[in-house]
């Protein structure tokens, strides 16, 4: 055996009030991929932030190539040869790609010698890209290419990859693992980090796991079943959502041609949005981040002015309706940004579960609080959805991402819904958590509601929904009953929502009778 | 003919002199993501700062009758104005950049605290005399007809600040410094992932705003009025602050912008002294109407001036594990 690439030994970093990681230790071999597997706050970020020299670890050792490896800051880590692809992309909209690569790099080339090299990377690898395009027109997918090749450029012996097929189509991540193979046969080791176990299985070497910052086993992906992976990670096994199958009732909420101008220069229009969701039913919207998304819920919501006649609950137009009046009619919805969107950051659980609950938990008596319903009302989200945090009282800022998406997604669904729209319900949750959020979606369409789901997991939204669209350059297409359905198809519906619109226009019609 | 074209000219260049520079230090700590509100409280530290050197300094060379230090005044003047300015941003560099202070309240503060410090040093120095500033280029240029005046009749500080409009543009769209600069200033939190000092680069960025207003300051007390009055910027920070903004970020929109408000400034002098029949007051309020109503006329492409706005203005930076 080859002496490994990167060796950890008894690395730990503390946070006041909790250990990130605890004496772990792991070898990665040259041109092995490895995954580095765990639930929210298992402290895989923490673990990369120390190999990428962002975050200094309290004790333990690091070696590469069999010398002493101390990184002080992210400079001398590239220097070294270890590269980082992070999960929240680290670019900078306003700036060219052939800018935003410049920035990556320690002794970047005049400009037009580092776009020709751009091309040149860009092509070796299959991931087309023009220097000279502004990062804030790319899709998720071409933003994730920007900061591969800028990693690329460097000639990394290790790229470190942070939840990177969270935002792309399937057929995006097919190109990311043909060039991570290819990278990985020329003898770069790549760390990889995921929650999609098969994803790990199809492109994985080794895996370490880790739970509550301790190393808990390793694996080899390859010869080890999902379910096993997940047992470890978790630490106990995780239960399938499941309903009955159930008739669905009446029409509830319809978009008749809701078109809407974008917002901001990097928005999306909506353009000709029909849908129509039926009690009982829940609605898949699949898609890459960035096709009009938020703009739907925001318009869904109220948050933006409804076009008049494009929108109709029970056979009236809710083009006059504020947010808070939607919501006394038992509209509701989760926005996908969870802090400042969802939830008021500097705000307690208890002010936060007020902002949206007033109206239909009667939390407020002629415009005054009552703390202690609303209060019981918190308690009651923490309680159901397992929301780990110290009391009502703490900010929502306070909350790791994974617990507070818990919070606002419970805050609607106990607040009974009649139509529920949310986007991206179990981002950043972990696996077990994901389940509990799953399944209460379940329950609420079975107790009647109508959900409309947005999110970019399409295994997720396989698993739930009852239809499935997909939201391509603010276009959505005919929805289709999502059992059957298959990755390809659905692949096809989001590379090319619109064309199939008019090639297929009976199928609206279908799936109404 | 009430107004002579040629003077004019000469007239709104140097006016313009002063918020032109202001507002050029100002775009670029706002490119860094900073909002210096502290912009007419910095001018003024300059304006005083610089008179009182220039009268200390002439004052102490005519005692002693030392020719070449009465010489030097202006340039120990413009260099004291940039000087006491920077130190009163350094103030707020300390407050918004290691305590985390609001950008806008901190600003505003230091608007207010700038004006009463200065009013404060410069008690008893108005009407007080200071060397006469000489001119860098020869007279025989000076007298030829038309393009004399207008090209060569300037003061050095006026071609410093039309030569910063080019070396501005330049560095923040052809060098790495600007690339880091405008990255700092469009997403801290990614510029800090990379490894860029965003606090060190975004200090750095408001001294520079803070030499260039004082150095604005300076002229406007030592070579435009020769005098120290009391609040005698008169909103001159407040305009450069509206430039940028105006300007959308672009340093030659910003050039445009000052000698649009230096000529209707100069332009309505001439028209109050030639006494034609529109109130006083609104002669004078017509350079701050005119500059602002013409530079949103041009901004008018909301989508288009957001594109160019540092997406981090403003925002206070905690940097975090």
């Amino acid at each position: 055996m080859t002496a490994p690439l990167l060796d950890l030994r008894g690395l730990t970093k503390a946070y006041p009030g909790v250990i990130a990681n605890d004496d772990v230790s792991f070898a990665i071999q040259p041109g092995e991929v490895h995954a580095l597997l765990g639930e929210n706050g298992a402290g895989k970020s923490t673990l990369v932030k120390m190999i990428y020299g962002l975050v200094k670890p309290d004790s333990g050792t690091m070696a590469l190539n069999g010398t002493s490896y101390t990184p002080a800051e992210p400079r001398a880590a590239r220097a070294q040869g270890v590269a980082m692809v992070f999960q929240h992309f680290s670019l900078f909209e306003a700036l060219t790609v052939a800018e935003n690569i410049a920035l990556g790099m320690e002794n970047p080339p005049k400009p037009r010698d580092l776009s020709a090299r751009i091309s040149d990377v860009s092509h070796a690898y299959g991931l087309p890209l023009d220097p000279e395009s502004l990062v804030g027109d790319l899709s998720a997918g071409e933003r994730q290419r920007v900061e591969i090749i800028r990693c690329l450029l460097q000639d990394p012996k290790l790229l470190i990859m942070d939840e990177p097929t969270s935002v792309l189509t399937p057929q995006e991540v097919e190109i990311l693992f043909h060039t991570l193979r290819k990278l990985s046969a020329e003898g770069t080791a790549i760390l990889y980090i995921s929650h999609k176990l098969e994803e790990i299985r199809a492109l994985c070497d080794a895996a370490t796991i880790l739970r509550l910052g301790k190393v808990v086993g390793a694996c080899d992906p390859k010869e080890t079943s999902a379910a096993r992976m997940a047992e470890l990670m978790v630490g106990k096994s995780l239960a399938q959502p499941a309903r009955d199958a159930a008739d669905a009732g009446e029409v509830l909420l319809e978009a008749r041609g809701l078109n809407l101008p974008a917002a901001s220069a990097f928005g999306t229009s909506l353009r000709d949005i029909r849908f129509e969701v039926r009690a009982g039913e829940i609605l898949g919207i699949g898609g890459v981040a960035g096709n009009g998304q938020d703009e739907l819920l925001a318009v869904l919501s109220g948050e933006r002015p409804t076009p008049v006649g494009a929108v109709w609950f029970n056979g009236e137009d809710l083009a006059r309706r504020t947010p808070e009046a939607r919501r006394g009619l038992g509209i509701l919805s989760a926005p996908e940004e969870r802090l400042g969107h969802a939830a008021a950051p500097d705000m307690s659980l208890t002010e936060n579960a007020v902002l949206t609950g007033s109206a239909r938990k009667g939390l407020t008596k002629n415009g005054f609080i009552g703390w202690g319903r609303a209060r019981a009302f918190a308690d009651e989200i923490i309680e159901r959805f397992d929301v780990r945090t110290p009391g009502n009282h703490v900010a929502a800022r306070a909350l790791s991402g994974g617990n507070l998406q818990k919070f606002v997604v419970g805050r609607e669904i106990l607040q009974d819904p009649v139509v529920l729209v949310i986007n991206q319900p179990t981002w950043g949750v972990d696996a077990s958590a994901a389940a509990d959020i799953r399944q209460a979606l379940l329950d609420l369409a079975q107790k009647g509601a109508a959900v409309i789901v947005i999110s970019q997991d399409l295994d997720e939204l396989l698993e739930i929904s009852d239809r499935f669209c997909a939201l391509n350059e603010g276009r959505l297409s005919d929805p289709r009953p999502a059992r059957g359905l298959s990755m390809e198809e659905i692949g096809l519906m989001l590379g090319g929502a619109h064309g199939m619109h008019e090639a297929d226009g009976t199928a609206l019609h279908e799936a109404t009778t | 003919m009430i107004v002579d074209p040629v003077t004019l000219i000469v007239a709104l260049i140097t006016i313009s002199t002063p918020v032109l520079l202001a507002a050029l230090g100002e775009l670029v700590v706002e490119k860094s993501g900073v909002l210096n509100l502290g912009v007419e409280g910095m001018m003024i530290m300059g304006a005083v700062c610089g008179f009182v050197t220039a009268n200390e300094v002439h004052g102490y060379a005519t005692l002693h009758e030392i020719v070449w230090l009465d010489r030097l005044a202006p340039t120990l003047a413009f260099l004291a104005g940039m000087a006491g300015a920077a130190v009163l941003s350094l103030i707020f560099a300390f407050l918004t950049q290691f305590l985390m202070s609001n950008q806008v309240a901190t600003g505003l503060a230091l608007t207010l605290f700038g004006l009463g410090l200065a009013a404060l040093i410069g008690v008893g120095y108005e009407g007080q005399p200071i060397p006469e500033v000489a001119k860098p280029l020869p007279a025989a240029l000076r007298e030829i007809p038309v393009v004399g005046p207008i090209l060569f009749s300037h003061d050095f500080v006026t071609y410093l600040a039309i030569f910063a409009v080019f070396a501005i543009w330049y560095v923040l769209r052809h060098t790495r410094i600007g690339l880091v600069l405008r990255a700092v200033g469009e997403s801290h939190d990614a510029a800090h992932a990379l490894g860029y000092k965003v606090v060190r680069i975004r200090v750095v960025a408001i001294l520079f705003g803070g030499a260039m207003a004082g150095l604005g300051g300076a002229f406007l007390s030592v070579v435009y009025v020769e005098n120290w009055v009391q609040g005698m910027t008169a909103g001159a920070g407040w305009i450069a602050l509206a430039l940028v903004v105006f300007a959308a970020w672009k340093p030659g929109r910003v050039l445009f912008g000052a000698w649009l408000f230096g000529g209707i400034a100069a332009l309505q002098l001439r028209l109050q002294a030639a006494e034609v029949g529109v109130p006083v007051a609104l002669l004078d309020a017509s350079p701050y109407l005119v500059t602002i109503i013409v530079l949103v006329v041009m901004s008018s492409n909301r989508a288009r001036a957001a594109l160019n706005a540092p997406a981090a203005l403003g925002k206070t930076f905690h940097a975090s594990g």
